[in-house]
């Protein structure tokens, strides 16, 4: 086992490659369901980007810890059972401190379970490294998830509703005196489509690596 | 044309390589080419030219549409002045629908040939004429009220979502101009449905802007006991979108397409059929107003003739092969009917079956071909 320090360049890559050039949304298509279910509004992605990162980067350890001792024939039961009972944990917790976002995310949050990004980062990476490495894993990739959900969230908070995290930015601005009035496509999930599909488009115009080559 | 020649001839060392506007090349070479018949010859293998470029077809199409566009104007006079109970005439209708069309018309023109050419220029290749036609159909397909802001960002929406992002002319998987129309169906309700929208100052003085469909979706009152007869209906005096409202004018529309052979005949005449005999099978159900209609009312009200005509026509997005125009064009006229009485929130079920029915072209036509394949096949074993 090589002997880096713990915030070696390798282990920052594991951190900021997620963000950008392997962002488990927009270039590896996955978690792409809750990113269209949970966009409509600012909070309630906020909150379920935390959610996937305390259940994905604990599940990573977790099953880091245990990865030499797993049979390779059941792993994936291994891996549901991990996820499931940080997802029930999970729940629990925002059951019994943000009551009205768990009610609003109602399904979602015990949906987290069938997430692709958490089973794919489990048979990927923590599988195959030690816990450390499997945390910060964990780390980079719920924070580029994170980010495109609230990205996605923003706009479509924003133009859906005219509001940010509830509060109502647009009629402060004084744009519905001019005129202006609210996109209500912004609320419908095929818009979440759209909007993913134009941040994919803008970071492959932008990105060289993500150009492919025919 | 001496003048615009040389015009073009002077500012031309501009734009070819070497010059100062070298990357604006897209932008003169639209210019040019549009006003004149292009120079240009191919340079590799060998290449069937024919005078009818797209140009020409988008042109025809053009030229199809002017009766929808004319009458269509008067009839945004007519139904504005009886709104406020006021004599008019012709001219007077003609002008002030005139007045009310032009705005429509030069913003979706503007905003839409804005888009296509900074995708033209960044991209490097010419701009292409698709959009003469998309221009001129959105503002036939939108009421007549729309606030212009809302239409150029639909503009917007359908020729970069609808179009760009899938490589241009040619590419697209659906209608723009339906995209557009479906967009602000969707983005801003309260514009596009409705009794107060589809004609211009309605809701004054006791006038009802309702469309024949709208009135029928409601539930209340079936054909038979409406304000309007089946003449008004032919005609087209009725409120609606500009162009949706003429029978006549979209029938003298469709000649102009099948002589020129720019439209289908398959996909035309089997859109009326099959929506025709969807409606006929609803008749014997009959539980609502819209599905007791007579089948022949159903193709003259609401977008369902203008969409038959104009919309599923269009060669980009509808299938390719003989036998797939006449699946698609009876699917169209099925799913139009289906939504339009099973679901009162959305009487105008034409613009989402073409939109359904352009998504499943290429799986039409993948099919006929396949089939095709196999049968001849088949004769190469005998």
């Amino acid at each position: 086992m090589s002997k880096d320090s713990f915030l070696s360049k390798k282990n920052k890559m594991l951190l900021s490659d997620p963000l950008d050039d392997n962002n488990p949304i927009t270039v590896q298509v996955l978690g792409i369901c809750s990113a269209l279910a949970i966009t409509v509004q600012l909070k309630p992605a906020v909150v379920m980007a935390l959610s996937v990162l305390v259940v994905l980067s604990v599940a990573n350890v977790v099953v880091s810890l245990m990865r030499k001792m797993i049979p390779s024939r059941i792993r994936i039961i291994v891996f549901l059972v991990v996820i499931a009972t940080l997802v029930i944990l999970v729940d629990q917790v925002l059951k019994a401190f943000v009551y009205d976002v768990s009610k609003e995310l109602s399904v979602f949050v015990g949906l987290i379970i069938t997430n692709c990004i958490i089973c794919g980062r489990l048979e990927a990476f923590a599988m195959a490294n030690p816990p450390g490495k499997a945390f910060l894993d964990g780390l980079g990739n719920s924070f580029g998830y994170g980010v495109i959900l609230i990205i996605v969230a923003f706009f479509r908070e924003l133009l859906g509703a005219g509001t940010l995290f509830g509060y109502p930015v647009l009629e402060k601005l004084g744009v519905y005196d001019l005129g202006y009035e609210n996109n209500g496509m912004m609320i419908l999930p095929p818009m979440a489509l759209v909007t993913v599909g134009v941040l994919i488009w803008w970071q492959r115009a932008r990105n060289e690596k993500l150009i492919e080559n025919e | 044309m001496k003048l615009f020649k040389n015009i073009l001839e002077s500012v031309k060392p501009h734009f070819i390589k070497g010059g100062k506007l070298e990357k604006m090349y897209p932008a003169y070479d639209a210019f040019e080419t549009f006003l004149f018949v292009p120079d240009h010859t191919t340079h590799s293998g060998s290449h069937i030219r024919d005078a009818v470029d797209l140009k020409r077809t988008m042109a025809f199409v053009v030229i199809a549409l002017l009766p929808c566009i004319i009458f269509g104007m008067w009839n945004i006079g007519d139904q504005y002045f009886k709104a406020i109970s006021e004599s008019s005439d012709f001219m007077k209708n003609f002008i002030f629908g005139f007045w009310k069309f032009l705005p429509l018309l030069v913003v979706s023109y503007a905003v839409g040939l804005s888009v296509e050419f900074a995708f033209a220029i960044s991209r490097g290749h010419s701009v292409n004429e698709g959009y003469l036609v998309t221009g001129m159909l959105i503002p036939l397909i939108m009421p007549v009220d729309v606030p212009l802001w809302m239409l150029a960002v639909s503009v917007v929406f359908a020729v970069v979502i609808g179009k760009e992002v899938f490589g241009g002319t040619g590419m697209n998987i659906l209608n723009p101009a339906l995209t557009a129309r479906a967009f602000l169906f969707f983005a801003y309700p309260s514009y596009m449905s409705g009794d107060k929208v589809w004609a211009h100052g309605a809701g004054v003085d006791g006038y009802s802007g309702e469309t024949i469909l709208g009135a029928l979706a409601a539930d209340t009152t079936s054909w038979a006991n409406l304000q309007w007869s089946l003449n008004d209906a032919l005609m087209g005096f009725v409120p609606g979108s500009l162009g949706e409202t003429s029978f006549i004018a979209i029938l003298i529309g469709a000649l102009i397409l099948i002589l020129s052979g720019v439209g289908s005949s398959r996909i035309i005449l089997s859109t009326f059929i099959g929506g025709y005999l969807t409606a006929l099978l609803f008749n014997l159900w009959g539980v609502n107003v819209l599905m007791s209609t007579p089948a022949h009312i159903h193709l003259l009200i609401g977008g369902f003739a203008f969409g038959a005509v104009f919309m599923t026509t269009d060669p980009v997005t509808a299938t390719q092969t003989n036998k797939g125009k006449i699946i698609y064009g009876l699917l169209v006229g099925f799913f139009a009917i289906v939504i339009r009485v099973f679901n009162p929130a959305y009487p105008e079920g034409m613009m989402l079956a073409i939109l359904l029915m352009n998504v499943f072209a290429p799986l039409i036509d993948h099919y006929i071909i396949g089939a095709n394949i196999k049968k001849r096949l088949k004769r190469v074993k005998v």
